[in-house]
């Protein structure tokens, strides 16, 4: 198993703040709106710097999307901040219709997704944000794991042309990603190489699949480790070969198993490669308060899963 | 002026004529209020739009018009097509397959002159107050039109919208509302009730007119007179009178034409009141 080590933690959302500035930085069509949460989503680098190509919108997200569709007109490039419950379920219809069926150059900006917001509870805690944006037409989606794979995703979706979904999260968890990395949307990171078991994680999960993968490798497994930040459109050709190597696969993310990567997956084999797949993923649930280790650890998103999945997965082998 | 009102009128009658050809040819499609903002869009596109036919979606330097009540895209297709944007024999296709006029106006099939899909009711507003404030920006001083319903009033998005423009002195931004009073179910004053449209707007901070949108004459005057008050940090809301299936007697004053097709014998009586101006598609 490659060594993983970190010197510092940081958020995602952090990440994202000080990609927003670069982008900024070198592109003056670049512009940042947001729904009464500049703090949170960390845009104040950007606003210091560029007051003029920041909109706040007051909490109205349904015309935050709509005044962000219609910047794309003038050749603007929208960054939209709002959480990912606001960015997604509570504006789905203007994404629908003002971004994706128009095919919009708008980037959907959502922090906080998943269990790990928190103590807000169920009401904050979306975990059905991916299958929501993965299933409207054109529209990319990306999840990634550290602050630096944030910073650098969001600096690689101002360059992309096309409605992108970029999902991030509130704590603060290790730095583990190469600070200069060159950040390809639709191309996966292998983490590890190895030969019994595929796993393939998103977002918050691939530090804890790295976790599992040292406990893995004291039990004699060799896991492979995949990295999926995009998860639309999905790498096939990446998963494919991993699998054909391992013949089976976990999937990790902080979503709902119904609708999120492992789905991906899934589907992906069912058509190409039957594969024995297990899912590390919530159970159709919503969220409750609590801190996000208690959370993470009662919904079944710990290290400790991963292996247990993996375990049940070679099992299932022919 | 561009043209005299007579002229004006004269498209307008052709426009109506396409309209009731268009949804007849289809059996679907909404007649009613695309007969009532007729002349609008007539004196809008032939008289008051500062607009090149050779369609840009940026459209530097151009006025822009956002329709936020996508279903009466027939009186939208028939005036892009006399404007000059497509052929007129495109008409032929409203409503059916492999057509760029689809039932609501969009941009996936790259129709010139739409800039933004349409018909999931209620967003127009605020995508009409993005182009605008990308138009500042960019140091363009041109005009932002938007035409929304009145029974779209009734979506929350347009208050979220009417809240924003005023305070961030979006003054260059002209929205008009179809105040014809009526809506699926029947009348809005039955259903939910718009109450005083002209105080509401006010107290948002809009400046808000009044005109007759089925007097070209006052349409034309009421649009030009709009003009004027851009640029003095308030939006304009443009309060206009129409009658659902203006030009044809049997669809006016009731709402069952909104979203109802003629059958042969109706649309030779609805034809019979509307002279060929400019030639049939």
């Amino acid at each position: 198993m490659k060594k993983y080590t970190y010197t510092e933690k940081k958020d995602t959302r952090s990440g994202f703040g000080a990609g927003l500035h670069e982008a900024g930085k070198k592109n003056e069509n670049v512009v940042a709106l947001c729904a009464d949460l500049v703090g949170s989503l960390k845009m104040d680098a950007f606003i210091k710097d560029f007051p003029e190509r920041f909109t706040q919108v007051g909490i109205a997200e349904a015309n935050m999307i709509g005044i962000a569709a219609g910047m794309t007109i003038g050749g603007k490039i929208p960054f939209t901040g709002t959480f990912a419950n606001f960015s997604t379920g509570r504006v789905y219809d203007q994404i629908r219709q003002s971004v994706a069926y128009s095919n919009k150059n708008v980037k959907i900006c959502a922090s906080h997704a998943g269990l790990t917001l928190g103590e807000d509870g169920a009401t904050h805690q979306i975990l059905e944000d991916i299958g929501l944006m993965k299933m409207l037409p054109g529209m990319v989606v990306i999840n990634p794991c550290d602050y630096n794979q944030t910073k650098a995703a969001t600096i690689a979706i101002a360059e992309y042309e096309g409605p992108v979904y970029l999902r991030f999260g509130r704590p603060v968890i290790p730095v583990f990603t190469d600070p200069d990395q060159k950040f390809e949307i639709g191309k996966a990171w292998m983490v590890n190489e190895g030969t019994d078991v595929t796993i393939i994680a998103t977002g918050h999960m691939v530090w804890k699949a790295i976790e599992a993968g040292e406990k893995l490798a004291e039990l004699g497994i060799d896991a492979e480790i995949i990295n999926i930040h995009t998860i639309k459109p999905l790498d096939d050709e990446a998963i494919l070969k991993s699998v054909k190597k391992t013949g089976c696969v976990v999937t990790c993310e902080e979503h709902n198993k119904f609708g999120g990567l492992g789905e991906s997956v899934a589907r992906l084999l069912t058509t190409e490669l039957p594969t024995p797949q297990e899912f590390v993923a919530t159970n159709d649930t919503f969220g409750e308060s609590g801190t996000p280790d208690q959370l993470m650890s009662k919904y079944g998103l710990d290290a400790v899963n991963i292996v247990e999945a993996v375990q049940k997965v070679i099992g299932r082998k022919k | 002026m561009k043209h005299t009102i007579k002229e004006l009128e004269d498209i307008a009658s052709q426009i109506r004529r396409d309209i009731v050809r268009m949804v007849h040819g289809c059996q679907s499609g909404h007649p009613g209020a695309s007969l009532g903002c007729t002349d609008f869009f007539t004196a809008l596109y032939f008289e008051v739009l500062n607009h090149k036919t050779d369609f840009t979606m940026e459209g530097a330097g151009e006025d822009l018009f956002f329709l936020s009540n996508g279903h009466i895209s027939p009186v939208w297709y028939s005036t892009l097509a006399h404007a000059g944007y497509f052929d007129k024999s495109e008409l032929a296709t409203f409503r059916k397959l492999d057509s760029r006029l689809q039932g609501h106006p969009t941009t996936h099939e790259h129709l010139p002159g739409i800039r933004i899909a349409s018909g999931s009711l209620g967003q127009g507003l605020s995508v009409a107050i993005g182009a605008a404030l990308a138009k500042k920006l960019n140091g363009d001083k041109s005009l932002i039109f938007a035409l929304l319903g009145d029974g779209e009033l009734q979506e929350g998005q347009n208050w979220e919208a009417a809240m924003f423009a005023p305070f961030n002195k979006v003054d260059h931004l002209i929205a008009s509302v179809d105040y014809n009073g009526q809506q699926i179910d029947g009348p809005t004053s039955k259903v939910l009730a718009l109450d005083d449209l002209q105080a509401k707007f006010e107290a948002f901070g809009w400046h808000v007119i009044n005109t007759d949108g089925n007097d070209m004459q006052a349409i034309v005057e009421g649009l030009h007179y709009a003009k004027t008050l851009t640029g003095k940090g308030k939006p304009i809301l443009n309060l206009m009178s129409t009658q659902m299936g203006a030009g044809v007697d049997y669809m006016m004053g009731t709402h069952k034409w909104h979203g109802t097709a003629p059958n042969d014998e109706q649309l030779a009586a609805a034809l019979a009141q509307l002279p060929e101006t400019l030639g049939d598609y």
